[in-house]
């Protein structure tokens, strides 16, 4: 063979695949289809932050008052909304899965060796989870008209309840 | 004939910077909404707490630094439709310089507009 498939460079995240006598480094013992759906759901959700980050952008930041306009009362009176909800929500989901993902990706891609990525992963998972699960309860329990709050803080339709 | 002091086809390229950049976005972008959450969820502590917080970004530096953000977030959502138009479009490869043409064009078409409302929110006092 004068263009040896296998090289002597060590291929550490992969496991040989044999075919007909030639070795491929490509990991073949598991069946599974996970990188695939990955690499789809990249590109599905991709596709949908691009209208929902966009959205959130405008609405925040160009619209009114922009950036000076966010206090308690906007994120108020925008959460007392189900269609701001639900829009906050799957964007939520949507952009820490495919984050953790790309991060994912980035780690398995720098860190050689294999209890460094281990490691990083545990945290990644764990800060993803943690954000996921805290944004997911905020959305849901929160209460844009506190008992006892200043009535100052609180958005214009507090009042009138 | 090939001249590899130029690269290959990918290497050095504007495939590999885009790649670079695309990367390079993607982490700062995911680093912030981390944050972005956590500062978020102080408004099921207290309207005080969070307005207390919302108060520290309202300044020039911040004011930048977001501008920085959805520059980078502008970006990573175009070169992704990019990517995506690489992977399934069947001229996308031989067009992938173009389209990467038309990413920089469309992200200054987005920037500029947005910079100026932005900036002189910001600056505008």
């Amino acid at each position: 063979m004068s263009t040896p498939l296998k090289t002597k460079i060590q291929v550490p995240r992969s496991r040989d695949l044999e075919v007909n006598g030639v070795k491929y480094n490509r990991s073949g013992s598991s069946r599974s289809n996970f990188e695939m759906l990955a690499w789809l759901f990249m590109r599905l959700s991709g596709i949908m932050l691009v209208v929902l980050v966009f959205g959130h952008l405008f609405v925040n930041l160009m619209v009114g008052e922009g950036v000076h306009a966010i206090d308690f009362g906007f994120v108020g009176g925008k959460w007392a909304n189900p269609f701001w909800q639900v829009w906050d929500l799957v964007m939520l989901w949507l952009a820490m899965l495919h984050g953790t993902n790309g991060v994912r990706t980035i780690i398995d891609d720098y860190a050689e060796r294999s209890g460094t990525r281990f490691w990083l992963k545990v945290l990644l998972f764990l800060a993803s989870g943690f954000v996921i699960l805290l944004g997911t309860l905020v959305i849901f329990t929160f209460d844009p008209c506190p008992a006892g709050a200043d009535p100052e803080l609180l958005a214009s339709f507090c009042h009138t309840v | 004939m090939a001249n590899s002091s130029r690269g290959t086809l990918y290497r050095g390229q504007y495939g590999m910077w885009s790649w670079v950049a695309h990367r390079i976005t993607g982490v700062a972008i995911f680093f912030f909404l981390l944050v972005h959450v956590l500062d978020t969820a102080l408004v099921r502590v207290s309207p005080e707490a969070y307005n207390a917080v919302m108060a520290t970004y309202k300044n020039p530096i911040m004011g930048l630094g977001e501008a920085g953000l959805v520059a980078a977030i502008v970006y990573h959502a175009f070169n992704g439709l990019r990517i995506i138009l690489i992977d399934f479009w069947k001229g996308g490869t031989k067009n992938q310089k173009g389209l990467l043409w038309g990413v920089i064009a469309l992200w200054v078409i987005v920037m500029i507009p947005f910079l100026i409302r932005h900036l002189s929110i910001v600056f505008g006092g």
